[in-house]
């Protein structure tokens, strides 16, 4: 079958699109104007749902999370830590609340197990004191970039061709129906190259799907018909360590800041819910992540004082169907919907997928994919939810693993779990294999890998290894990522990609610029100012230097002493100078 | 009772250091305090007066920026012939280890990274690589120390223009180190001569010599040899030298980010100089309360395992260093000098403690006490905080030693000053 799909969107749902309609043999591009995770997907706080949170207030939703939950531990279980979950009543936070998610759980087959706050402190030591009793359910952490780069993986592996840093800047109509994208490659088509100039290509297609979350107002936009989804804002903020190792979460009806996510060595406090009018301008403010620590220290009190290392916000893609009316975001439900523009503009070609949530992106890929088989009259069934997402196959005994590539044992564990079955082929490779980013453990192998994937695309480098995202923010590690793309890349490219790293990650820091961090900060200004220069780099500048107007070294070996000031002997032997009388002499 | 001494210096710096070496040498009796390792373990062990100004730069000349900086810059407050004074004790302190006292121009010394600092002084183990000097050179780097990419850097240095040929070449060192060994590794098996391995260097029974014979080959006519700062550490001079005459070309090292060798040279030399002052030095517990009486400081207390120890003085020096080193603290809820909670101005809002350019002007960098024309720290009303306590080094507002590339020289000045106006109290 030859049948063409465009995808717009690099998130979840796209990639999951473009594998699941690949694997049905479609021909599939994808194309995404950032990185794969760029919009949505990722920035959020990287929660697998039980379904636990939706069982009180969306039932249906609720089913759906904890089918997907376990669909996702099976296929993609180096994304998936589980964690498990609590959702923790306080003193003074309604019974009949938490009796009601008890039920709800049982209702959507949601394993749920109530335990006494002894047994809850038992589990999470810093839970607070005055907290009464919780609802243990299987909440996971999955890793969202790890997952779409799977995604992609396995969609590539099925024909796809995958296009980051490819920016739609029209979706073309011919004669009243939709026949492909125009886009503008950042950097020519393929991986992205920093200071090679773009271009422009026209992507025909049979079929385009718009999975572009809450940007799906502006591709609708562009093929003349109207999407409102409605971009709701939250706040995330990232903790140094892992105060929990479940995912707590408050046992109250919706509210801002309820939930911390353990993720990887950090934790993650979550979040707001505030409508925007545009999904990437919006106002980031202090008491909003000044909220979350408050709020959540009424949880965990150690997070008060606790180091926090930045913050970033993300929108979510709300969707409700015209004439809901609904006014406040956190009531807008949580489904997905798939609209048809044939149907419902008179505009064949395009569909838009709308709404959703992360946990069940696979589900959503599903929907619209048999729609399209639909479209063409294929009848070919869906296998994303039995195949393992490449990364997964085969993980095997990953222990095994560390002595294999002579790699110590807290290393080797963090990049297997990383890898999973792509481990052999990354660390087996030729030695020596330093770690480069200390904080995370990520190995000079593992950022080769990620830069033959992406390109001079640092922040891709860093998304697939994690390298630069730990208690430092790259002040040790930005130097050594850069350099590895060197001898490949030019030095003027190199030095590049390294300032869009750096200036990537001091963006977020500075929402958390306060105690132990701001310290942090002031060093890593101090390393790559002071000590490196980087913020006054000769390279940089646009005029030549005059090198000869400096000192060479060598005139200590002059036979003729500076006389102009008399400095010299009495310098050399430690001695000290009358005072000046200068303009600003001692007084 | 507490333990006396004229002059009580707080904090082991280099401010802290000059500061009690100006101390002592008035005929006070002095102790330093010290909490923490000082922060130049972090510190590349280049000695900086001035560079930048603002956007210009870098300066040849330190001294003609000067009139260029705000008023409240510790340059200002202490004048020209006080930083003079600080690096002519520099220069006695460090003696031949140290490079650059001979002239008042800066120099630019490459570093790691493969750009070029304007500086003032800069260790005899870098003093080969200077980038006003125009012979041709060769930057060697080593697989596995993935800190260090040698062909990058020296592509680099090209593109500022430097005056010279350069060219980089990673080698695989003569000697197999785990796969995260730091540089420190590497200096040790320089410092012994430790043997090579010998699949690596079958014909050598040293690795100095070994590491001579692998880069011979790759000099093609280069007129000098810049290695990472890991040319040997307690035998840094002798290995260098070794190098040297086995290659033929002299032999430097290049400034570096931590770890760096050269900074905790640095603090060896300081260290010597204070025990042959006779200054006493106690390390290893923060100062946790004072006491005062009548607006002057009368005692500090450590915390020794749950003890509190006093010591007494007539005269202190704050030199507690900045934000990297704690000698300012900072919250939610503001910016504050933890030692005597001195006041530090801070806008009120913390999005405007730093700027949303990674490298922009960020008013965090200034973050300090205010002191008046005696270094005497000023509460928010502008009156003195304590008469006999002065403040040295980065704990000073008013300066973005980063940005101006004159850290070490405010602790040297300011120390200079802080400690010999304690001193000459007495």
């Amino acid at each position: 079958m030859d049948g063409t799909v465009a995808v717009i969107g690099g998130g979840s749902t796209g990639t999951g699109i473009a594998r699941d309609l690949a694997m049905r043999g479609f021909d599939v591009t994808l194309v995404e104007k950032g990185n794969l995770t760029h919009g949505t997907t990722g920035r959020m706080h990287g929660l697998l749902h039980s379904g636990g949170r939706y069982a009180v207030s969306d039932r249906s939703s609720a089913r759906e999370c904890i089918e997907e939950n376990r669909v996702l531990r099976e296929i993609a279980t180096h994304c998936v830590e589980m964690t498990g979950g609590l959702f923790v009543q306080k003193e003074g936070d309604a019974d009949e609340y938490f009796e009601e998610k008890l039920e709800g759980c049982r209702e959507c087959d949601i394993p749920a197990e109530v335990v006494s706050g002894k047994e809850a402190r038992e589990i999470e030591p810093y839970l607070a004191k005055d907290v009464k009793r919780a609802i243990r359910v299987p909440d996971g952490a999955i890793d969202p970039f790890r997952l779409c780069v799977a995604n992609a993986a396995s969609a590539i592996e099925h024909g796809a061709r995958i296009e980051t840093h490819a920016k739609v800047t029209d979706v073309l109509v011919e004669d009243g129906e939709v026949v492909g994208v125009e886009v503008e490659h950042e950097s020519g088509p393929g991986k992205r190259v920093h200071r090679k100039p773009g271009t422009t290509e026209e992507i025909r297609a049979d079929y385009v799907v718009n999975a572009t979350g809450a940007w799906a107002g502006r591709v609708g936009a562009m093929a003349g018909v109207d999407v409102e989804v409605r971009p709701s804002k939250g706040v995330m903020v990232v903790m140094n360590t892992r105060q929990v190792d479940t995912v707590v979460n408050r046992c109250r009806p919706k509210g801002d800041a309820d939930i911390i996510v353990p993720h990887e060595t950090a934790a993650i406090l979550g979040t707001t819910d505030e409508e925007v009018e545009d999904p990437e301008d919006y106002p980031e403010e202090g008491w909003e992540v000044d909220l979350m620590i408050d709020t959540l220290s009424e949880l965990v009190p150690i997070l008060k004082d606790a180091r926090t290392i930045r913050s970033f916000w993300g929108v979510r893609p709300l969707y409700e169907p015209p004439g809901t009316g609904t006014t406040d975001p956190t009531d807008i439900t949580r489904d997905f919907f798939l609209l048809d523009h044939e149907e419902r503009d008179d505009l064949p070609g395009l569909t838009s997928i709308v709404g959703g949530k992360f946990t069940t992106y696979r589900l959503m890929a599903e929907k619209i994919s048999d729609h399209v088989c639909e479209q063409f009259g294929v009848e070919a069934e869906c296998r994303t939810a039995d195949e393992p997402l490449p990364g997964s196959e085969d993980i095997g005994n990953l222990e095994e693993y560390m002595d294999e590539f002579g790699l110590r044992s807290p290393i080797a564990k963090r990049s297997t779990k990383r890898l999973g079955s792509f481990s052999p082929q990354v660390l087996g490779g030729s030695n020596p294999n330093p770690v480069v980013c200390t904080c995370e453990a990520v190995t000079s192998a593992e950022i080769d890998k990620a830069i033959d994937e992406s390109g001079t695309d640092l922040n891709a480098v860093r998304l697939r290894t994690r390298a630069s995202m730990g208690n430092c923010q790259g002040a040790f590690c930005c130097q050594g990522i850069a350099s590895q793309l060197h001898p490949t890349y030019d030095e003027p490219t190199v030095r590049d990609a390294y300032d869009e790293l750096y200036q990537e990650r001091w963006k977020g820091e500075r929402h958390g610029l306060w105690g132990e961090q701001l310290s942090q900060a002031a060093l890593k200004y101090a390393l790559h100012a002071t000590t490196l220069n980087r913020d006054r780099d000769p390279a940089a500048r646009e005029s030549d230097l005059d090198f000869a107007a400096f000192d060479d070294g060598r005139s200590t070996d002059d036979v003729e002493p500076d006389t102009s000031r008399g400095t010299r002997e009495t310098a050399a032997d430690g001695g000290r100078l009358p005072p000046n009388e200068g303009p600003d002499g001692d007084s | 009772m507490a333990i006396r001494e004229d002059v009580l210096v707080v904090g082991g710096g280099l401010a802290g250091m000059s500061a009690a070496l100006s101390a002592a040498e008035t005929g006070a009796t002095v102790r330093l305090l010290s909490h923490k390792k000082s922060t130049l373990r972090h510190a590349s062990g280049l000695v900086d007066c001035l560079g930048y100004t603002g956007d210009d730069g870098p300066l040849a000349d330190p001294y003609t920026g000067l009139s260029d900086l705000p008023n409240e810059h510790p340059y200002r407050v202490v004048g020209e012939s006080a930083i003079r004074e600080g690096f002519d004790r520099f220069d006695g302190v460090v003696g031949d280890s140290y490079r650059g006292g001979h002239t008042d121009a800066n120099a630019l010394v490459p570093t790691q990274a493969g750009t070029i600092k304007p500086t003032a002084r800069y260790p005899a183990s870098m003093a080969a690589g200077l980038a006003s000097d125009a012979r041709s050179t060769l930057l060697v780097g080593f697989e596995g120390l993935s800190d260090f990419d040698a062909p990058l850097a020296a592509d680099r240095l090209a593109a500022a223009g430097v005056p010279f040929d350069v060219r980089g070449v990673t080698l695989r060192f003569p000697k197999e180190f785990r796969a995260d060994a730091k540089l420190t590794r590497y200096a040790r098996a320089l410092d012994r001569d430790e043997e090579p391995d010998r699949d690596r260097a079958p014909r050598f029974d040293g690795v100095r010599r070994a590491l001579a014979e692998l880069v011979r080959p790759k000099l093609d006519g280069a007129e000098r040899v810049g290695f990472p700062s890991l040319v040997g550490d307690d035998e840094n001079d002798v290995v260098r030298e070794d190098l040297a005459n086995r290659l033929d070309v002299p032999v430097f090292e290049l400034a570096a980010s931590p770890p760096s060798l050269p900074g905790v040279r640095l603090e060896s030399l300081f260290l010597a100089a204070l025990d042959e002052a006779g200054v006493r030095r106690t390390t290893g517990n923060p100062v946790v309360d004072y006491e005062s009486e009548d607006g002057a400081l009368t005692t500090v207390y450590t915390d020794k395992n749950g003890q509190r120890v006093p010591y007494g003085a007539d005269q202190f020096v704050l030199a507690t260093g900045g934000l990297v080193g704690k000698g300012i603290g900072s919250s939610r809820d503001g910016v504050r000098e933890p030692v005597f909670d001195c006041h530090i101005p801070h806008p009120e809002d913390r999005y405007d403690w730093s700027a949303t350019d990674a490298f922009g002007d960020q008013p965090f960098a200034r973050f300090g006490v205010v002191p008046d024309d005696d270094l005497r720290p000023l509460d928010a009303a502008g009156d003195v905080e304590f008469s006999n306590l002065r403040a040295a080094g980065s704990v000073l507002g008013g300066a973005d030693f980063a940005a101006q590339k004159c850290g070490s020289g405010v602790s040297l000045a300011t120390g200079h000053v802080a400690g010999e106006r304690a001193g000459a109290l007495i």
